[in-house]
């Protein structure tokens, strides 16, 4: 039988640098003087789970680049220790040795194949099996082609995730980050591996707060072009966009509805910093609360019936819950004089925010029934948190050597993974959702 | 209106990403059945076009505005830590700005308020804009018509200084006046 994950772990640094490996294209595909984000992890569980991952049959230079694929996921994922699956040819129909792996200590194996037809299409097949009992845990097949392979590398590695942890993996979804350059700003789309960067927004001018929309076409964010911030709705595919809130005065803070029609904002057009919902389109503005001081950094309960929100009411910054309807807000944070950007986990169970310690921000998650903070990390700046869609990481930009960087956090604290751009500043990191 | 749709063509350095893609699209044409397993499919992942964000071009402005002996040309008010009302030394700043407005009701200006880099980006965006109010409300009080003051806030994401000191943050603790033409 497999064994359960345990959450208790050792610290057990590693380093693991990730750089592209994919074609020259992609590498290019970031215009300016950034390359790909690179992944250094540190940290693991003491009982990751034991995981052979043999090469993948096929064509060899293919083969190998998807088994490259689903091993770096799973590895950097911190839940799973890879084992040497040894060197005799296995797919998905061979039958594994078990001996052999039950010696090395290998709870699971996964092994598979990918072949291609004459018109590029590629099948990948693979199988995963439990090594005690000796059965299939499950397999599947995906149809991929040379451009989409990382991508059925992902969805491989997402089925293996689920299997052995029983959490949906988050290998295929992707992130938005902004990278600043010198007078330049660039809000980009990529992998969850930090692969496939592509640039969704170009400007002279700040862009902040990038929030996906729930069905992940489309972002929602303040971007500065017009001198003041405005906010826009992108749509991913089509490049088309559309200033949503472009009121007298500053427009921010964009979150969406659960259900993708709402956006709550934050408008300073009828005085202060104050939250107004209004419709993906841009109508049907109405205020939700009033506040004699600022109101910002609004962010829906998964159930869509209350607004978690920062506010300066009661003479410190802190954060407050609201319902969607308005009427009275409930304080939510006590714990310091400093606790922002509140953003709810996806199970609706625990807070991600920012807190001031010592003169330092750091990322904290708070319990909401029992109110317990666990503050993550001991950074000097952490910013803008954003959860997984399965809630076991949060992504957080922070500062390292004075430039800006991404750092994914499991919710426990003790899985790190710092992602970069070699000289460059990322900033504003948004986690995307499942991709359905 | 408040509904603007922008839709701007690629810039040089970004064909790459075109190019790239090109093969996104290519590979997503792909038919999602398999012939022997009925394998599901990668599923088409949505392309992402790029756009570049226009830009403001500025017009020319009255020699009393930019004239560096004329009180006019000075446009910057700095607040202290954590705080937001207008310090009085610059009443006689702000008053000859209120009265070039009453004496000039064609012209419009942009409060733009600025932070420090400490804490929230929204967060200081809001305290940016409450010291931007605060200009405002001091302007409106002396002699400007609501109507030719916008106030807005740029938080902490214009820094005039980039250090990370206590000079460097008093600098950008800042509100800016911006004529008609300057944004």
């Amino acid at each position: 039988m497999l064994r359960l994950l345990s959450d208790r772990f050792l610290p057990n640094a590693r380093r693991l640098s990730l750089v592209a490996a994919s074609s020259a294209l992609l590498a290019l595909s970031a215009a300016p003087a950034h390359a790909e984000l690179t992944i250094e992890i540190s940290g693991a569980g003491a009982n990751r789970i034991p995981l052979a991952i043999a090469d993948f049959g096929g064509d060899t230079g293919v083969a190998r680049a998807l088994t490259s694929v689903i091993r770096g996921d799973l590895e950097r994922s911190g839940m799973f220790r890879l084992i040497d699956p040894g060197s005799a040819p296995l797919n998905e129909n061979s039958t594994p040795a078990w001996g052999d792996l039950r010696v090395k200590g290998a709870d699971a194996i996964a092994a598979g194949s990918i072949s291609g037809g004459g018109d590029g299409r590629m099948e990948a097949r693979f199988r995963l099996n439990d090594v005690n009992r000796q059965a299939a845990l499950g397999g599947a097949a995906f149809v991929t082609s040379t451009p989409m392979l990382r991508t059925a590398g992902h969805r491989i590695a997402d089925v293996i995730y689920e299997k052995l942890t029983g959490e949906p993996g988050v290998f295929s979804t992707r992130i938005a980050y902004v990278v600043k350059g010198s007078g330049r700003y660039e809000l980009h789309i990529a992998d969850a591996d930090g692969q496939n960067a592509q640039a969704a927004l170009v400007s002279r001018e700040p862009i902040i707060s990038p929030a996906w929309s729930p069905d992940g076409t489309r972002l929602a964010y303040v971007s500065f072009e017009n001198k003041k911030p405005v906010i826009f709705v992108h749509s991913l595919a089509s490049g088309r966009r559309t200033a949503v809130a472009n009121f007298r005065g500053s427009n921010s803070a964009p979150a969406w509805s659960p259900d993708g029609r709402r956006l709550a904002v934050v408008l300073s057009k009828e005085g202060g910093s104050q939250i107004f919902l209004l419709n993906a389109d841009g109508s049907g503005v109405q205020r939700l609360a009033t506040s004699p001081g600022i109101d910002t950094e609004p962010s829906f309960a998964p159930d869509g019936q209350s607004i978690y929100f920062t506010s300066d009411r009661g003479g410190s910054a802190q954060i407050y819950r609201i319902g969607v309807g308005g009427g009275e807000a409930q304080r939510i944070s006590f714990e310091g004089s400093y606790n922002v950007t509140p953003r709810v986990s996806p199970d609706g169970r625990s807070l991600a925010f920012i807190t001031r310690r010592d003169g330092s921000f750091r990322l904290a998650v708070m319990d909401l029934s029992s109110r317990q903070v666990q503050i993550l990390t001991e950074s000097r700046k952490d910013e803008s948190p954003s959860f997984a869609p399965n809630g076991r990481m949060i992504l957080v930009a922070t500062e390292q050597g004075g430039r800006g960087v991404l750092s994914a956090v499991s919710i426990d604290g003790r899985i790190r993974q710092k992602l970069s751009i070699p000289a460059g500043d990322v900033r504003e990191p948004a986690w995307g959702p499942f991709q359905r | 209106m408040n509904r603007l749709q922008v839709r701007t063509p690629f810039a040089a350095p970004l064909t790459l990403s075109a190019i790239v893609l090109a093969a996104f699209v290519a590979g997503c044409s792909s038919s999602p059945t398999g012939p022997e397993q009925n394998g599901a499919p990668v599923e088409s992942r949505n392309a992402v076009t790029p756009v570049i964000a226009g830009d403001v071009q500025g017009r020319g402005l009255p020699a009393v505005l930019t004239d560096p002996k004329s009180i006019l040309s000075k446009r910057s008010v700095f607040f202290d830590y954590d705080k937001y009302e207008v310090k009085p030394e610059y009443k006689e700043l702000v008053a000859a700005h209120a009265k070039f407005l009453a004496d000039n009701r064609q012209f419009k200006i942009l409060i733009q308020g600025n932070t420090d880099d400490r804490g929230s980006r929204e967060y200081n965006l809001a305290l940016g804009q409450k010291r931007a109010d605060a200009l405002k409300k001091m302007l409106v009080l002396l002699g400007a018509r609501e109507d030719q003051v916008e106030s807005v806030s740029l938080g902490e994401e214009k820094p005039r200084n980039e250090g990370h000191d206590e000079a460097a943050w008093a600098e950008n603790r800042r509100a800016d006046i911006l004529y008609s033409g300057e944004f």
